[in-house]
């Protein structure tokens, strides 16, 4: 095991797959000499060549079209975006063409593409940067969407999402680059669609990804000098959601708090919620508690940003609320 | 040297590598003929209820049979869009499997029956077309090439769009991206000079949209569409441009919308009848026909067995496929992600 920060996991998963893999390459703004806004990229032009590091013209439609187009040709490009806010211009050509050419093609031609973005607020970069359409990109049929929370799943996502035969949007916390954690030395994958249990509990079942995970973990340390045992569960998958893990963790718990730290209408965690309601009603003691980001404009100022993004006093809020723990 | 070049078969290009011989003229005109009749027979099956919606090649046809037979799709790659029957058929596409597409077939061959017709990819024929939201296929087209050119593959991949297309963002991202990085890609614009309804004065403050290639750094060709010799002669040019590293060209081919955009539209509301009337002496079976029969290569005979010929052969198609069974309703989940096999078709 290796203590490295998300950053660098994310890197060593794009830097083997471009030593092993000759169809790997990657197009981007800024990805080459600069090394890619969030550094994720820093030495690969010197290391790959500019055949396989592209950098691109600020022209979101033209490189995902272009990547499209090449991985329906056999390659299996990476293509980054500088902020997932950026993704909005090339939407017609994610929604519209990558996925589902496979659906309107009978199943003839297969988008083998990754997207990266980084997502999220938090770093006061205002509206236009500060958002998180992960949320949106789960709902289309034909796309897959991962975000890490950790070096660890962050280096097994990237993995399998290289290796996936259908487009698959990596959604990057830019809150979380620097994030530390252990990662193994020994070759691991982490499987798209497997939520993965961070920490037993008995008491209440307390479900976010990405970013949210960090006032998730921040409520349950709370809740566990109480005497209240959460049980808290990463999605890490936000298409295919593991809903089984969340049923099961639920049966055992009979109470449940998902958590967004996207803007909270329409999120991820809307989704899930309502299934749960129908799935495990059976077993809730109580309503499925939400949670996320306030449904506002992200704010540039640094006091108003931290009132809107979701925190542990807005999780632990609604533990008292649905259940009076 | 003018970026903008135009081309007529009056001023022949010097280093045109083979001329079309009166044989492939005539093999051409015949593959024209097919497509109208089955361009005809499928909007006779939309006002039948049987074909939702289709759009017409009519007008069209010089152009795109002219085009296709200066590329070499044993190894080139098409990126059609939805007015592109003629181009289909010259490609190898049988009208069966067309009808299939139009009549929404279970062995619909280009999508299952999952997108509008013409739309989707096709097994044997090197046809990618996902051009309903207009342009999206020239950033797909950049990539393809783009491959190509990584793989160190000399293929040309061919992009068609309409006028209406190239007021598109994707257009201009397209074109940027190729110019830089000097893809083995030809635009090929078939400029009918109407968006649906919007006549070109309103579509661009241009009269050529040949002109555009300029600011990208590649060379833009105007061609009368109409004209199968000049047409393949500007082809073949911008194919070995292509095929020598040099980069991209834009193609202009004015040619006549001879129909509506589509069977659910009514030009008459927006042309007059003057300008409707004008378009029949630009109808390029009437073109070609009469330039073969100048040219002794076509007896008035042989022209009637060709036309007798393709009639036959639409009537038959429309048996077979319209007794064909449509896709049950438990395939629906098939084809959404990709669990096996491997990435791309082209």
């Amino acid at each position: 095991m290796t203590e490295i920060v998300l950053r660098e996991a994310l890197k060593r998963g794009l830097e083997e797959a471009l030593e092993n893999d000759p169809s790997v390459f990657m197009m981007g703004e800024d990805i080459g000499e600069y090394g890619g806004a969030y550094a994720v990229t820093d030495g690969f032009l010197k290391k790959f060549g500019p055949d396989r590091i592209k950098d691109t013209p600020i022209s979101e439609q033209a490189f995902l079209g272009a990547g499209i187009g090449a991985a329906a040709a056999g390659l299996r490009p990476i293509v980054e975006f500088m902020s997932i806010s950026f993704t909005l211009v090339a939407f017609d050509q994610i929604v519209n063409m990558a996925a589902n050419l496979r659906y309107m093609s009978g199943g003839q031609i297969s988008v083998p593409m990754v997207i990266r973005a980084p997502t999220g607020a938090g770093v006061q970069l205002g509206a236009t940067h500060s958002q998180s359409f992960e949320t949106w990109l789960a709902e289309v049929p034909g796309m897959k969407v991962v975000c890490p929370s950790n070096p660890y799943d962050a280096l097994g996502l990237m993995r399998s999402a290289i290796k996936d035969k259908n487009p698959v949007l990596v959604a990057e916390p830019a809150l979380l680059y620097g994030a530390k954690g252990e990662v193994p030395d020994e070759y691991y994958e982490v499987e798209i669609g497997k939520a993965d249990v961070t920490r037993e509990g008995s008491d209440i079942t307390l479900v976010s990804y990405g970013y949210g995970m960090r006032p998730t973990n921040d409520a349950a340390d709370v809740l566990a000098e109480r005497g209240v045992s959460a049980e808290v569960i990463d999605l890490r998958s936000l298409s295919p959601v593991d809903l089984e893990a969340v049923v099961n963790s639920v049966k055992k718990t009979n109470r449940a708090v998902v958590v967004d730290n996207a803007r909270r209408k329409g999120g991820v965690m809307a989704e899930l919620a309502a299934d749960l309601q129908q799935q495990a009603s059976e077993w809730l003691d109580g309503p499925v508690m939400r949670v996320g980001s306030v449904d506002v404009p992200w704010p540039y100022n640094r006091g108003l940003e931290r009132e809107v993004l979701v925190d542990k006093d807005n999780v632990l809020d609604a533990v008292a609320e649905g259940y009076g723990l | 040297m003018s970026a903008i070049e135009n081309k007529s078969s009056n001023t022949p290009t010097q280093n045109s590598a083979q001329q079309l011989s009166g044989e492939r003229l005539v093999e051409l005109y015949r593959i024209m003929v097919l497509s109208r009749y089955l361009d005809e027979r499928v909007w006779l099956l939309n006002r039948q209820g049987k074909a939702a919606i289709a759009a017409s090649a009519q007008g069209h046809e010089a152009t795109q049979v002219a085009c296709i037979e200066a590329t070499d799709p044993s190894k080139d790659h098409y990126l059609i869009y939805y007015r592109q029957f003629t181009a289909m058929i010259a490609l190898g596409t049988e009208p069966e499997e067309m009808l299939r597409g139009f009549l929404a077939k279970e062995n619909d061959p280009m999508s299952a029956a999952r997108q509008f017709p013409l739309h989707g990819a096709h097994p044997r024929v090197d046809l990618f077309n996902f051009s309903n939201v207009i342009a999206t296929q020239l950033p797909q087209a950049a990539g393809v090439a783009l491959a190509d050119k990584l793989k160190g593959s000399d293929a040309v991949t061919i992009v068609y769009f309409g006028d209406g297309a190239s007021s598109q963002g994707d257009t201009h991202e397209a074109m940027n991206f190729a110019g830089v990085h000097k893809l083995p890609v030809i635009f090929f614009c078939e400029n009918n000079r109407y968006a649906i309804s919007v006549p070109q004065s309103k579509q661009m403050g241009i009269d050529s949209l040949a002109s555009r290639a300029a600011g990208y750094g590649f060379p833009g060709v105007q061609v009368d569409g109409t004209d199968v010799v000049a047409v393949h002669e500007a082809t073949q040019a911008a194919v070995e441009r292509a095929r020598a590293g040099e980069g991209p060209t834009l193609i202009e081919a004015s040619v006549e919308r001879l129909l509506p955009h589509t069977t659910d539209d009514d030009h008459t509301r927006y042309r007059s009848a003057e300008d409707i009337a004008q378009m029949e002496e630009r109808d390029p079976i009437k073109v070609l026909s009469e330039l073969l029969k100048r040219r002794d290569l076509l007896t008035e005979s042989e022209d009637e067995k060709i036309h007798a010929a393709a009639k036959k052969r639409v009537n038959i198609a429309t048996d077979t496929v319209d007794a064909e069974p449509y896709p049950s309703v438990e395939t629906m989940f098939d084809h959404i992600t990709d669990g096996s096999g491997n990435g791309g078709a082209l």
